[in-house]
């Protein structure tokens, strides 16, 4: 701005200045004369440069705020408005200084003064306020910069999970593709098919080891059908290389496994090899992730297209390494499906022919039962007519000698006799058919007797025998009673056999669980309950002793042991074998029990039988342990029945009781009335006269009927008992006993009815029952049991089982 | 033969009679029930069984010789041979009827022939040991002597 210093205050000053200028212009048109424009042209020239210069100062803010509102961003509209003041405050000094070219008034002068003064002002602000704001206008654009590339950077991150979804499509669809079928070929073959399809490959071929594992064939490819089978062995060190790693590894194209095509005049595209592994079901533990420590794995190769610039990108190669899994998983479910419909099929056929067999050892049991029961009666038919002779060719007259020979006939007869029931019945012990006789019994009684048929054999061999039962055994118990005899009778008659001198010990106890754990009966593992209990007897005796080698033989069919044969027991190795396992009674005379099958029997009773020995000459222990159960916890029938040995029993007599018996066959003996009537309903004379003895023996008076309606007719309240014998078939007793009921009413009226019967089976029992008999008796009746019977009847007007 | 001897004979003869299985302890209840007041009680029971017995071994015979057999009437002569023997002991004759009433069942004629022929046998068997058993008794008894309780 030069024009300050050309202006001078207006009136005196334009006076002077015009005395100044034509002094300069006299001075310079000394010097330059003509060329001088005149005052009045720089003047116009000023004046003009001033007006365009006012003019483009006023239009810079116009062209500024016009611009500015149409763009909607800038931060910085203070700065513009600052700044439009500065340019339009300069613009105003300059149009002011139109005026003042000439001469100009004081207001002039005064405005041109604040005009100025306020552009100084604010160009001041401006110019300070600028070092702040430049900077930041330079960094808008630094930022502007920064942003740029970081949206280079976002799109190009995009690209990349854009590509890694599709990989995962890709992915989802190929394992999709191959788990949905379970069939091995169309496993690799369909990951084949999708793996080129996805990746656009050119080959894709998949190499199995052979059976031997030295060799991997050629099995799938993509494109190329191989007919002949390519192997390569497994040895190669490309191949260690890919099996050594479970990721994608770059292979070279003219190696083995991916020359697939002729050499040709093609640049081979890139290939990349993966392992698979070939999982097997033995992999998969219960509780480990199928290890790869497997050595089987087949080798996958992918190649490239030829001639194409593609190379293989990481995503391509996760994609692989994915799908070389999934495969791995896929086969082995096919191998697992196969394996287990294999087995499947296996045990099918397993059970066809267990079923076959199963029959025919029915079939072939059943016709061996049938041989036996043909052959038992045939072989005991003529048996018995040899027996049956002999022995009356014994009571014939006889010289001593032959008479020694028929006493041996009929001894040795006697022994087959035995051993042929024994036959029988083991087959059918063997089969499971012979049951237990169940019932509730006196077990010290049980054992007394046991003693009591001893003793005799025992005082002549001069032997002692003792017994011991321990104060815990219960007194009553529930199990078979004949059995359980059997048993006792027979390892006691062994113990009493085999002792030439010395003594018997019997002991029974309760087995307490540490006995019961005997280390040569491990199988028995008993749990005595609320309603058994183990039952332990141990009879030791002072004999022969066993072997200790011999004892496991002992209880197994038809061993000889030598100490048995040597000595003069009387029986062969094969007696004493027969014996401890059947028990047959050669010894015992007066009790002719035949059949014992003691050691079947304990099987039977859930229980077990050892024998101990010290060994030869130093005696041996039997120990049995059977399970028998506890009465009373309502596990029996509530029919009474009547003990056949009775702890105690009274002397009693029955004076003047009327009895009534009953027969069947019409004969009707004499009728002499008593109180206690006996009703026999099928009994023959003989037995009716037995009863009859019997009752009169203790003191009754006996009615004997011969029939039911006789009975009927016959009966009174006078008598007290009647009788009935209900073990006839297809005669309905049963009627009596409803019809007396209803006759007579209630208890205290009518005659006490108690059935005889010779079985104790449930029917009986139930009918009995049913048509509320006040007792049942099992036949044969003793003296003692029918005295008990009747003191209890008269007693209690019951009988209870006792 | 004096009586001492006589007697151990008996007891002999009584023992070897259960232990050869001709009689078993119903026989022995039997002869318990014999006393004062009824002396010959055993004798009695055993004559009626003979007579029983013999008659129902004919009718049996009779029975199976028919043409048609009634295998019903045949079991049911059977039950009562075995009921009569086992009210007296005669445990042998007892122990065929089972397999008699078996075949009976089965309706199998040559069997039940069989069977009894074998309870004929037993039941001779047991009538003679009976009948010298009672001729013991009575020698024992006309040489004075009281006869002896065998259990």
């Amino acid at each position: 701005m030069v024009e300050a210093t050309t202006r001078s205050p207006p009136s005196e000053p334009s006076m002077h200045f015009r005395h100044q200028l034509s002094s300069i212009v006299d001075s310079c048109n000394c010097i330059i004369d003509l060329q001088l424009p005149a005052d009045d042209l720089l003047m116009k020239y000023q004046y003009i440069s001033d007006f365009f210069i006012a003019l483009a100062y006023f239009s810079i803010p116009v062209e500024l705020i016009y611009f500015v509102k149409k763009s909607a961003v800038f931060p910085y509209r203070w700065v513009l408005v600052q700044f439009g003041a500065f340019i339009v405050l300069c613009g105003a000094t300059h149009l002011i200084n139109l005026w003042t070219f000439n001469m100009h008034t004081r207001n002039v002068a005064l405005v041109m003064t604040t005009a100025k003064v306020l552009t100084a002002l604010v160009s001041c602000i401006t110019a300070l306020m600028l070092v702040h704001i430049i900077p930041d206008l330079l960094s808008v654009k630094t930022r502007e910069l920064f942003l740029k590339k970081k949206a280079a950077q976002l799109d190009r991150e995009m690209g990349i999970i854009r590509t890694q979804e599709e990989t995962g499509r890709h992915v989802r669809m190929l394992t999709h593709e191959i788990r949905s079928t379970l069939d091995r070929h169309t496993i690799l073959k369909t990951t084949l098919v999708e793996l080129g399809r996805t990746l656009a490959l050119e080959e894709c071929a998949l190499w199995m080891p052979t059976r031997t594992g030295l060799e991997l064939q050629l099995s799938y490819t993509l494109r190329h059908q191989n007919p002949v089978a390519l192997t390569v062995p497994i040895q190669l060190p490309i191949i260690n290389q890919v099996f050594g790693t479970n990721r994608v590894v770059k292979i070279s194209p003219n190696s083995p496994v991916a020359r697939l095509r002729p050499a040709g005049k093609y640049m081979p595209g890139e290939v990349v090899a993966v392992r698979v592994p070939l999982l097997h079901l033995s992999n998969f533990q219960i509780n480990d992730w199928p290890e790869l420590s497997t050595k089987r794995y087949a080798l996958m190769v992918l190649m490239l297209p030829s001639d194409s610039a593609r190379q293989w990108h990481v995503h391509e190669l996760e994609l692989v390494e994915v799908v070389a899994d999934q495969v791995a998983v896929a086969l082995s479910h096919a191998a697992i499906l196969e394996e287990s419909m294999r087995a499947r099929d296996l045990l099918m056929e397993q059970n066809v022919a267990l079923d076959l067999a199963r029959r025919e050892a029915e079939m072939a049991v059943r016709a061996r039962n049938d041989f036996l029961a043909v052959m038992n009666h045939e072989m005991r038919t003529p048996m018995h007519a040899i027996i049956a002779l002999s022995s009356l060719l014994q009571e014939t007259d006889l010289t001593l000698e032959q008479r020694l020979m028929v006493e041996t006939i009929l001894k040795s007869s006697n022994l087959l006799a035995t051993l042929i029931n024994d036959v029988l019945d083991l087959s059918r012990l063997e089969d499971g058919s012979l049951p237990l006789d169940i019932d509730t019994f006196n077990l010290p009684a049980l054992f007394r007797e046991v003693l009591n048929l001893i003793k005799p054999i025992a005082s002549v061999k001069k032997l002692f025998v003792t017994l011991s039962l321990s104060s815990d055994l219960p007194e009553y118990v529930i199990g078979d009673e004949k059995r359980l005899m059997q048993i006792l009778l027979n390892v006691v008659g062994n113990a009493v056999k085999f002792s030439k001198e010395g003594s018997v010990s019997i002991s029974a106890f309760v087995a307490k669980s540490d006995s019961l754990r005997d280390p040569r009966a491990p199988e028995v593992f008993a749990v005595p309950s609320e309603n058994y209990f183990y039952l332990r007897v141990q009879v030791k005796d002072t004999g022969i002793g066993i072997n200790p080698q011999d004892i496991p033989n002992l209880f197994s069919k038809f061993t000889q042991t030598q100490a048995l044969a040597t000595t003069n027991s009387g029986g062969t190795g094969l007696g004493l074998a027969i014996c401890m396992r059947y028990g047959v009674s050669q010894f015992l005379g007066v009790l002719s029990v035949c059949d014992f099958h003691f050691a079947m029997f304990v099987n039977l009773m859930e229980g077990h039988i050892w024998i101990e020995s010290e060994g030869l000459g130093k005696g041996s222990t039997a120990i049995f342990i059977i399970r028998l159960g506890i009465p009373g916890r309502a596990n029996e029938s509530k029919l009474p029945f009547v003990a056949k040995l009775p702890a105690n029993h009274m002397q009693m007599t029955f004076q003047g009781l009327k009895v009534l018996v009953m027969d069947d066959n019409g004969s009707g003996l004499a009728v002499v009335y008593a109180l206690v009537w006996l009703v026999n309903d099928l009994l023959i004379r003989v037995s009716r006269m037995v009863t009859k003895g019997l009752l009169t023996h203790l003191g009754c008076d006996v009615t004997t009927v011969g029939s039911r309606d006789e009975c009927l007719r016959v009966v009174t309240q006078e008598h007290k008992v009647v009788f009935m014998d209900v073990s006839m078939p297809g005669i309905d007793c049963y009627e009596v006993a409803v019809v007396i009921h209803e006759r007579f009413g209630k208890r205290h009226g009518r005659p006490l009815i108690v059935a005889l019967t010779g079985n104790t089976d449930r029917v009986t029992k139930e009918n009995c029952m049913r048509v509320g008999m006040d007792g049942v008796i099992l036949k044969p009746v003793s003296v003692d049991k029918m005295r008990s019977v009747l003191s209890e009847l008269l007693e209690h007007e019951v009988v209870l089982e006792s | 033969m004096e009586v001492g001897q006589l007697q151990r004979s008996f007891v002999e003869y009584m023992t070897s009679l259960f232990r050869e299985g001709f009689l078993d302890a119903q026989f022995s209840q039997l002869q318990q029930l014999q006393d004062d007041s009824n002396p010959d009680f055993v004798v009695e029971v055993v004559s009626l069984f003979f007579e029983d017995s013999e008659r129902l071994l004919n009718d049996l015979t009779m029975a199976l010789d028919q043409p048609n057999v009634d295998f019903k009437q045949v079991d049911a002569h059977v039950h009562q041979l075995k009921g009569s023997s086992s009210s007296v002991g005669a445990q042998r004759v007892k122990n065929c009827c089972v397999p008699f009433r078996n075949c009976c069942e089965e309706q199998n004629t040559e069997a039940c022939l069989r069977c009894l022929q074998q309870i004929k046998q037993e039941y001779l068997l047991v009538k003679n040991k009976l009948q010298t058993l009672f001729e013991l008794e009575q020698q024992i008894v006309a040489a004075g002597g009281a006869i002896p309780m065998v259990q």
